[in-house]
């Protein structure tokens, strides 16, 4: 009789370890991905709200009016911007992302009275048109940016790092440096293209001071400028923002997106969404600019009880990238043409991916026609449809948060506070420091 | 050289000893009214001095100078009788940014069109990110000058020091004296008549007399425009 095979995984070499070293003994090189992490980590799913019963009051969820009026970047500029709900469309490029995309992410914005933002590359025609209110990046590659569009700006974005790769910068690989991309980069064509990962013409905090006066100068004072950190060491970094004359700080956490970086990267630098809020809004709190300066958290963010913690939690608004994408159809099994929902498992299987496990946005060959710049792939989403997508998407998100405000007894959805936050985890309660659920120990800041 | 003023002509001038330079910039960005000449007295090494500009107006800015000065420029004719801090003449479009001192770090950074003077030295990454303007610099340059340099010309009449042209994409740079260093995919080119046009071109917009057969071409090798393995530690 045969002795029995017992087959146990080893965890250090999981299959995925040993793909990775693998793929480096035979190129040589790290792999460069899109999206974002995809490692599990703390989550706005690890809180939950303590909605009103009897010690609180909750609003009717269907009839009472709830407020979702946001104003963003009233400490300097003139024309603050004010919108209708507290959810945005953070940046991503023209180059990443065809500029059907961002016409329907554009006009959905206009829709709901949200902005959206350029990115890496530069502002597209179409985005400025259909974009009631636009936010424009300066990123440190400065590819495609110029005064003629700052002026056209309603709000600019001082972009210092991302979630996804804090510290880097990009790679947008030469299949998706199509004729009209390498024009705006004024870069050959078909190159891979390489982001800087800081600035060209300041290093320091005190330099940034002096750039942000710059464009305030250029601007005439009209508009808000933001600046944006990737998560990392966000109490120092969002208080030297606000030192630096920021109106409005954006602090992108871990789950954030990237059009292409290295997976090093995605997986292994940053913190949290959740905990890096809590971070900022300590550091607004700590010099005395909470409500002055406003704060807008992204990386991660896919519903309206996300955007409601966060809020809860303290932050004005939130930024939405991936989930917009996905929104749009990214990662699903079909697109639409001509009416008609056309299978693209073929398309993924081709890729040696799937629709749902998908992040094949640095090859340009996206199967639904939203990280492309090949104008088959292109054609597979119309930017009418796609529009469309995105509104039903950011007006579900609205009737979610407000539907919880409600519940929570509030009128006004900046009116949600910590104190509706109870934790579900250990980590959560750490890292959000609210406390876990049926106790008032907040690890860390209170006795157990 | 003198300023349109000691030749007599006339000028609006404004006093940055008494007069912000907000004030100065929402004159010159709203209230200019066709084709100007504005003289700034006493700089005093403020930041952010004529910024912004979209007319074709002269302006001659009499002392030392921060950072940003004339910064994304665009159809103006912009000179400093002193030296500049950091960024002279960032992201410019068009028009022309004369120095007639040293310039600090940056000069020229991401500018996009248009000519950046600067007579004496400038210091490192002049250059950094350019998109297609023209950099002439009478002196010599710091290191990493024209890092990821895109486009245009930069062309430096004395020394160059280390890095010069650190991943350059398809920006040319010329020195005329010694180069301390390149950087990573950068090398030197034989000199063409294209190149000796081009030099002369621009040396005699900038007001020099140097020889053009006197400068080297440093141009991109090319070899970092595809990632692959073979450049491991370039990147």
């Amino acid at each position: 009789m045969s002795k029995p095979v017992y087959k146990e995984t080893n965890h250090s070499y999981d299959g995925s370890v040993l793909h990775y070293i693998t793929q480096a003994a035979e190129h040589g090189l790290y792999e460069i991905r899109g999206l974002g992490a995809k490692r599990t980590l703390p989550t706005f799913d690890d809180l939950s709200f303590l909605t009103a019963s009897a010690s609180r009051y909750p609003l009717e969820g269907y009839r009472e009016k709830c407020e979702t009026r946001t104003v963003l970047g009233s400490r300097h500029a003139k024309n603050p911007i004010e919108l209708d709900i507290p959810i945005t469309i953070a940046g991503m490029s023209f180059g990443a992302l065809t500029a059907n995309v961002k016409d329907a992410l554009g006009r959905a914005a206009s829709e709901l009275g949200t902005s959206t933002t350029t990115g890496d590359g530069g502002m597209t025609p179409e985005e400025r048109s259909s974009s009631k209110t636009l936010v424009y990046q300066c990123l440190p590659s400065r590819y495609g940016f110029n005064p003629d569009d700052v002026r056209k700006a309603d709000a600019i974005e001082l972009v210092l790092g991302q979630g996804a790769k804090p510290g880097g910068g990009g790679m947008l690989l030469g299949q998706k440096i199509s004729p009209r991309v390498a024009q705006m980069r004024t870069l050959p064509e078909g190159i891979d293209q390489r982001s800087a990962c800081r600035h060209p013409d300041w290093t320091g905090s005190d330099d940034l001071a002096i750039k942000l006066n710059e464009l305030r100068e250029i601007t005439d004072w009209q508009v808000p400028i933001y600046v944006k950190v990737g998560a990392t060491r966000v109490k120092h970094d969002v208080k030297l923002a606000v030192a630096s004359g920021a109106d409005v700080v954006v602090v992108d956490g871990m789950q954030g997106g990237t059009a292409a970086t290295q997976q090093v990267f995605i997986e292994h630098t940053g913190i949290p969404t959740l905990a890096a809020l809590r971070q900022a809004v300590e550091a607004l709190e700590e010099i005395d600019m909470a409500g002055k300066v406003q704060l807008i958290i992204s990386g991660g963010i896919r519903s309206g009880a996300d955007v409601a913690k966060a809020l809860a939690m303290g932050a004005d608004a939130v930024s939405i990238g991936q989930a917009m994408l996905m929104a749009l159809g990214c990662n699903s099994d079909y697109y639409v043409q001509n009416g008609r929902h056309i299978d693209a498992t073929a398309d993924y299987a081709a890729l040696d991916t799937a629709p749902g496990v998908c992040h094949h946005c640095h090859t340009g060959k996206c199967p639904v026609g939203v990280a492309t710049q090949t104008p088959d792939l292109e054609a597979r989403l119309d930017p009418e449809w796609g529009a469309r997508r995105v509104k039903n998407y950011l007006q579900t998100l609205t009737m979610e948060l407000t539907t919880l405000a409600r519940a929570c007894g509030k009128s006004n959805v900046h009116n949600l506070e910590r104190e509706d936050l109870t934790a579900l985890t250990l980590e959560a309660a750490a890292m959000a420091k609210v406390p876990l659920a049926g106790t008032d120990w907040i690890p860390g800041v209170t006795n157990a | 050289m003198e300023s349109l003023t000691q030749k007599g002509v006339d000028a609006q001038t404004f006093d940055l000893a008494s007069t912000t330079v907000r004030e100065l910039n929402q004159f010159l960005h709203h209230e200019l009214d066709g084709p100007e000449y504005i003289e700034i007295l006493n700089p005093d090494g403020q930041h952010s001095i004529a910024v912004g500009l979209d007319a074709p107006v002269t302006v001659d800015i009499h002392g030392h100078a921060g950072y940003f000065i004339a910064g994304m420029n665009k159809q103006a004719s912009v000179t400093v009788h002193g030296n500049v801090g950091w960024s002279v003449g960032e992201n410019i479009m068009s028009g022309s940014v004369l120095v007639k001192g040293n310039a600090s770090e940056c000069a020229g950074a991401s500018g996009h069109g248009g000519l950046v003077v600067i007579e004496g030295d400038a210091s490192s990454r002049c250059g950094i990110s350019m998109k297609g303007c023209d950099i002439v610099v009478g002196g010599s340059v710091g290191h990493m000058s024209a890092f990821m340099a895109q486009a245009g010309h930069l062309v430096v009449c004395g020394d160059a020091d280390h890095g010069l042209g650190d991943s350059l994409y398809e920006a040319v740079i010329y020195v005329r004296g010694e180069i301390h260093g390149l950087g990573a995919d950068a090398q030197i080119e034989p000199m063409q008549e294209s190149d000796y046009a081009k030099v002369a071109e621009l040396l005699a917009r900038a007001g020099f007399d140097h020889d053009p057969k006197t400068f080297k071409r440093v141009a991109s090798a090319r070899s970092l425009y595809h990632w692959n393995a073979d450049h491991f530690q370039e990147y």
